[in-house]
């Protein structure tokens, strides 16, 4: 293994300067390996931008692979490489991370990380999680976005929030109309009552896209409903889940159990 | 009162105190009070007052003769938007210290009063005796980026001659200052447009510090040919968004919406990316 590696590390060890260590970050995320994992998370906190935006985007290239790992190395010290880690975890969309994602979107104190974490909630990869627990994972998603939206006081995680609600309301599943119009009524209030004429343009942006593209989705999606009830597994799936979801109606939504479920999807979806 | 914002700071300040604090012996809690009556926007006459008294500090002096009050009490006035600070700043533009002079003619371009242009551009010129130069290297005879970016934000059009030059300084956020105030001051599009791709072009200076500080620029003049160059540029996404709120402030700027221009638009769709 480290073989493979060796001439990529030795690199990024004898780098002298900002642009030869972001040079050879770049060779080691090219070279999509699933061993340089580690060492592209670790790039993350070298304080170089170049160097991070290409650990970055090998990392979402390799996928699935760096799920785990990223929210293992997860750095609570350095905001900076915090951010890019919950950038790479927002667009691989795995919903192993979404419980960090909607802690991150709401809590963390770095803004670059709540506005990462809020546009990773609305793009997820919801045809990854089963039926039943896609209703409970896009509630969540959908009232963590709506805090953000509504409170937080910085505008560029308002303004990623206006984004993740936008993905939210196309990925929504046809039957939960209810979703769609909470964030149709939050953005229309936005367009009164929010203050960055900035983020009012990404409203009023977000509004006029939902208004042409929900008709479409609605179409496209239909065919993919029907292929996908024909297939014994889904029934099995959703017998399963339908168990745990009876659990959780007694459960309150800040208990932990409520997101261990969440978390469990990942874990049964891997092959 | 009651107009103010609601105001939560760990160090228990509150507005009596701050302003209490700052005609009081404590040097520290003076030099703190300045800085926070500005971070907290507290624009009542009091603290505007007390402000523009501390413009004249002389109590409190750094070994090399500085006026760390004058300083902190120029820099909260910048932000507090009252008319009243523009004399008085205008004023400690001669001050021998160069960080009070940078501090006022940064304050005085957000204040926006074409009053201080005929001052600025003496500084610029070198036609105001008794100022001492910066203490860092390249100890720069005067805060020459920041009255050029004054004079430009401010329209000052009959400084382009004087500003001219300053294209070629030997400091390059000199130069960027001095594109970024011909781009703002040209009144011809195709000849501005040259000053904002000079800007383009030292995206990819090698230093970040310098990077950044093109992003900033750019940003401030709202520059919409830069929007793909400013989302490619290696720095902190954070400040590429800013540099782009920028250019999609100026586009809205012409077209309100909720109809939105095209180049908001695809400034929009760079600023998603980045997120």
């Amino acid at each position: 293994m480290s073989d493979v590696l060796a001439p990529f590390l030795d690199a990024i060890e004898k780098a002298d300067s900002a642009t030869s260590l972001s040079d050879a970050v770049q060779d080691l995320a090219d070279a999509g390996l699933v061993e340089s994992i580690p060492h592209l998370i670790e790039a993350l906190s070298y304080n170089n931008p170049g160097a991070a935006v290409a650990a970055v985007n090998g990392l979402v290239t390799l996928g699935t692979p760096a799920v785990s790992p990223l929210l293992e190395q997860l750095d609570l010290n350095n905001y900076t490489a915090r951010a890019w880690a919950i950038r790479a975890l927002a667009s691989i969309g795995d919903p192993r991370g979404l419980l960090t994602l909607l802690g991150a979107a709401t809590a963390d104190i770095s803004m670059s990380v709540r506005r990462a974490a809020a546009r990773g909630l609305g793009n997820m990869q919801w045809p990854q999680f089963p039926p039943q627990l896609l209703e409970i994972a896009q509630t969540e998603a959908l009232e963590a976005l709506l805090f953000v939206a509504q409170q937080d006081e910085e505008w560029i995680v308002r303004y990623a929030a206006v984004v993740g609600l936008e993905a939210l309301a196309l990925a929504t599943q046809a039957g939960s109309g209810l979703r769609r119009s909470q964030i149709q009524q939050q953005l229309a209030g936005m367009t009164h009552e929010e203050a960055s004429v900035s983020v009012k343009a990404r409203v009023w942006q977000a509004q006029q896209y939902l208004k042409e593209a929900i008709p479409q989705a609605e179409a496209s999606r239909q065919v993919e409903q029907s292929s996908l009830t024909s297939t014994d597994w889904e029934q099995i799936l959703a017998r399963l889940y339908n168990r745990k979801l009876k659990e959780r109606t007694v459960l309150s939504a800040g208990d932990p159990q409520h997101y261990r479920e969440l978390l469990s999807v990942g874990t049964l979806q891997e092959p | 009162m009651s107009d103010l914002p609601d105001i939560r700071d760990e160090g228990q300040l509150t507005i009596e105190t701050a302003i209490a604090n700052l005609q009081g012996e404590d040097l520290g809690l003076r030099v703190y009070a300045a800085w926070w009556l500005g971070r907290f926007r507290v624009n009542t006459d009091s603290a505007i007052q007390v402000l523009i008294a501390a413009l004249l500090d002389e109590d409190d002096r750094t070994e090399a003769g500085g006026y760390p009050l004058r300083r902190n009490a120029a820099r909260a006035l910048g932000k507090l938007a009252d008319r009243q600070a523009v004399a008085p700043l205008i004023q400690v533009l001669s001050c021998t210290d160069f960080y009070v002079r940078e501090a006022a003619a940064k304050a005085l371009e957000s204040l926006g009063d074409p009053a201080a242009i005929p001052q600025l551009l003496g500084l610029l010129r070198g036609e105001i005796a008794g100022t001492l130069p910066a203490l860092e290297p390249p100890q720069l005879e005067q805060p020459f980026d920041a009255l050029i970016e004054a004079l430009g934000t401010l329209a000052a059009v009959d400084a382009i001659p004087d500003i001219q030059p300053f294209l070629d300084h030997a400091v390059p956020r000199v130069q960027y200052a001095t594109a970024r105030a011909l781009y703002q001051l040209t009144p011809e599009p195709e000849v501005a447009r040259q000053y904002g791709d000079q800007l383009i072009a030292a995206l990819s200076n090698q230093d970040l510090q310098l990077r950044r500080t093109v992003l900033a620029d750019l940003g401030a003049i709202g520059y919409l040919p830069a929007a793909e160059a400013i989302a490619e540029t290696l720095a902190e996404n954070s400040l590429k968004l800013i540099a782009l709120k920028g250019l999609l402030e100026r586009e809205l700027a012409g077209t309100p919406g909720p109809d939105l221009s095209a180049g908001a638009k695809r400034v929009m769709a760079l600023m998603d990316a980045l997120l």
